[in-house]
């Protein structure tokens, strides 16, 4: 079976939208400040050039940060009332919404997403979080919590290079609405819409230093979490790394959260809509290139119809297109980077040389920037590195040798892992759904969807998959002192 | 037999607790319990870090079992325990009295305080779902849900001071949330923690859901906070110096560890439900809607 593969004309967007600066720079204290750091220069991942030079932070650069924060939490946004709080949250939600489109096409620029993701799911729901948010800052009576729960001080936030924007927002929002002043630093790699953001935060006349970003690589993030002025630590990343971070702060009363790395199983029972399931599997894993520390990155298909499944699946993925992040009609943008692409690359081998069974898109791969063709991987054992280690890339491993016959064995197989962030179900039937949604030990399921995040749904991992959630009522619990 | 021979009481061999069953410590090492004036009480059994190990292989298997038993049977499980309790008050009493060197009147307060403690659990178990849990008012088509579910196997240093009724402040809530728990107790004054592994023998609490090692936090901390397969852990019992260490070895599995003070509380005092909420995590489940 073939799809048919329609051509479509080029539907660029404008680039000039994003109103691109050359040069761009810390935000400290309320202001754009030069850093004591090395310039960085960003890369439009799409085409390989430089987008744009950013002023780093230097060590003393972060420490005047967190100063900032810290006077700005102790002189106003303690103090301030909630009721007031939340209509500054209330603003940048609003900020957000009215430069959406500037904020969707730099996004992609700088991160290499396709423009129909950044303009219909980061940047919308990166709003709807301040939104939601905005709300909660003169509820918190109400939260659970006991009467008047008190905020923790400044928080350190370090957050990926996935979705910048939105993860600066799980960040950010939560914060602010429990009354917290904050430093973050956005990643290496995709740093200009959290400075786009800095910018919104003047043009909303938040406080001085209640919002503060410093951009530079993994030794400002080090730097920041292990400053003695921070009192919450927020970090979103490798599960690697976020245990250098609980070390780092080991015998600290710093409150940490982590949201660390993933390998979700996405469950297709027999009884499953089977078109709907190939389409869910492919927003599983190709959705944002894979880079989603939730993609549902292992798939486990019940024995009667996995052949039919992978067939569909193959003939789904072909029709993927490949390209400049910025064409509306692309499906899958750019990878982050080249260290990205290389670290993609080399997993792959692996995953050929255990002797996993790969199949590669026949799309059309452009010849600049950094890209890398949809790959499912069949006859995966367990054991295999690309069956337990996060790829972050559009590689899907297929459990094909491991394909399931009874419910059981599928929970089994989806629980063997040390990660627990999120799993998906394909059946018809609703008793099954709620059934192995019960026994799967991971903090999200999805059930005949994948990859929905909302502000009001709490989102975390268990086991390796981190601690602490974000979203809802439970995600407040991590900016309190409670 | 003559007449004026008094008979000679039936002394106790305190044992470790580990999957329903009391074993002696598989090193053979025991230590001497000594009351607060220094008068022999008993040899405790003086746990290894293959006891240890042992003790988690319980735990685990004993979760399947506990986590997805009803609220409502956990709730009556940890009822039962304070029923049992009761009926052992006078030794607890005599036990607390001997190990704390408190009068009389004050082993009773702390005796009658830990029994009531495990009834305030018991009362949580089928209510901590509908105070955490919630469900979602997301923008699309799906019933969203958020429910806590026990984290897994907790490591518990149980407080060195206060033998008996801090014991239960930090033990119930692990059972109450549906984890297992591998418990230190305190290693100066073990003995009540051990009649606590009697009462929990014979309160329908499933073999291995709770296992009782006595001997010293400062030696079997660290095994526990390195332990692959141990998902959390509150280091009450631990030296306030010896916690940052506990902590750095926690992370290589990204375990939960509980925020504690650095002096004991007062346990008296009404416990919040941090405890309870350390030990659960959020699931959130995306539910299709449609005809």
């Amino acid at each position: 079976m073939s799809l048919p593969v329609f051509d479509y004309a080029p539907a660029p967007e404008n680039r000039d939208i994003a109103n691109l600066k050359p040069y761009y720079r810390p935000f400290i204290g309320g202001e754009f400040v030069d850093g004591g750091g090395e310039p960085l220069k960003t890369v439009n991942p799409g085409t390989g050039e430089a987008l744009a030079e950013v002023s780093t932070v230097s060590e003393t650069d972060v420490d005047s940060a967190v100063k900032a924060a810290r006077t700005a939490y102790e002189r106003v946004w303690r103090r301030m009332p909630g009721a007031e709080r939340g209509k500054y949250l209330f603003r940048l939600a609003r900020l957000i919404q009215e430069r959406a489109r500037e904020l969707a096409v730099l996004e992609s620029l700088d991160n290499g997403k396709p423009i129909k993701e950044s303009r219909d799911s980061d940047i919308p729901t990166a709003a709807a979080h301040f939104f939601y948010h905005a709300g909660w800052a003169d509820k918190l009576d109400y939260a659970g919590f006991g009467p008047n729960p008190k905020p923790l001080g400044v928080a350190g936030q370090v957050i990926p290079w996935n979705f910048p924007l939105l993860m600066l927002a799980w960040k950010i929002a939560p914060a602010l609405a429990t009354g917290n002043t904050v430093v973050l630093k956005p990643a290496e790699t995709t740093p200009l819409t959290a400075l786009v953001f800095a910018e919104i935060c003047q043009q909303a006349e938040l406080p001085p230093g209640v919002v503060n970003i410093v951009p530079g690589a993994g030794d400002v993030g080090a730097t920041l979490v292990g400053h003695p002025g921070i009192d919450k630590v927020a970090f979103t990343g490798s599960t690697e790394v976020g245990k250098l971070i609980q070390r780092q702060l080991a015998g600290r009363s710093t409150k940490l959260t982590l949201e660390l790395g993933g390998k979700a199983a996405n469950i297709v029972f027999d009884d499953a809509p089977l078109d709907q399931a190939v389409e869910g599997i492919v927003n599983g894993i190709f959705f944002n290139q894979g880079h989603v520390c939730c993609a549902g990155s292992r798939l486990l298909v019940q024995e009667s119809v996995a052949e039919e499944l992978l067939h569909k699946l193959r003939a789904r993925v072909a029709t993927l297109r490949m390209g400049d992040p910025l064409d509306k009609n692309t499906d899958i943008g750019a990878i982050n980077s080249r260290e990205q692409l290389a670290k993609i690359r080399e997993l792959v081998a692996v995953g050929d040389a255990e002797g996993a069974s790969r199949w590669t898109s026949p799309c059309a791969v452009p010849d600049k920037g950094f890209f890398f063709a949809p790959t499912v991987f069949s006859e995966v054992q367990s054991s295999m590195r690309i069956a337990r280690e996060e790829i972050f890339g559009p590689v899907l491993s297929v459990l094909s040798v491991l394909t399931f016959r009874t419910p059981d064995e599928a929970v089994v197989k989806a629980n063997n892992t040390p990660y627990g962030l999120s799993a998906g179900i394909w059946t018809e039937k609703g008793s099954r759904i709620l059934w192995a949604a019960n026994q799967l030990r991971a903090g999200v399921v999805w059930a005949n969807t994948f990859n929905r995040f909302d502000p009001s749904a709490p989102f975390g991992g268990y086991q390796e998959s981190g601690f602490g959630r974000e979203g809802g009522r439970a995600g407040l619990e991590g900016y309190l002192d409670v | 037999m003559s007449d004026n021979t008094t008979r000679v009481a039936v002394a106790k061999t305190y044992k470790l607790y580990i999957g329903g069953t009391f074993p002696r410590s598989e090193s053979g090492r025991s230590y001497p319990v000594n009351d607060t004036r220094g008068r022999f009480l008993a040899n405790a059994a003086h746990a290894s870090r293959k006891d240890v190990r042992d003790a988690v292989v319980a735990a685990r298997k004993a979760f399947g079992g506990w986590s997805s038993a009803t609220a409502y049977n956990r709730g009556q499980v940890l009822y039962r325990v304070a029923e049992v309790m009761e009926g052992r008050r006078e030794q607890f009493v005599a036990e607390v009295r001997a190990s704390e060197g408190v009068q009389a009147r004050r082993a009773e307060t702390l005796v009658d305080a830990a029994i009531d403690r495990w009834v305030h659990y018991a009362g949580w178990t089928d209510k901590i779902a509908s105070v955490l849990g919630a469900s979602n008012p997301v923008s699309g088509p799906y019933f969203s849900f958020t429910v806590p579910e026990p984290t897994g196997v907790v490591a518990v240093l149980a407080p060195q001071r206060s033998s008996l009724l801090g014991l239960a402040c930090v033990l119930a809530p692990v059972l109450a949330g549906g984890c297992t728990a591998v418990v230190v107790s305190s290693g100066e004054r073990p003995l009540p923690a051990i009649t606590l592994s009697e009462v929990l023998a014979t309160s329908d609490v499933p073999g291995g859901v709770v296992n009782m090692l006595t001997g010293h936090a400062a030696e079997l901390g660290p095994w526990l906070a390195a332990h692959a397969d141990v998902n959390a852990l509150d280091p009450t019992g631990a030296e306030p110096e010896q916690r940052a260490e506990l902590a750095h070895a926690a992370a290589d599995t990204v375990k939960r560890v509980l925020r504690v003070p650095d002096t004991e509380p007062d346990w008296t005092a009404a416990s919040d439900i941090t405890r309870l909420r350390t030990y659960l995590e959020h699931k959130t489940v995306w539910h299709p809607m449609g005809v």
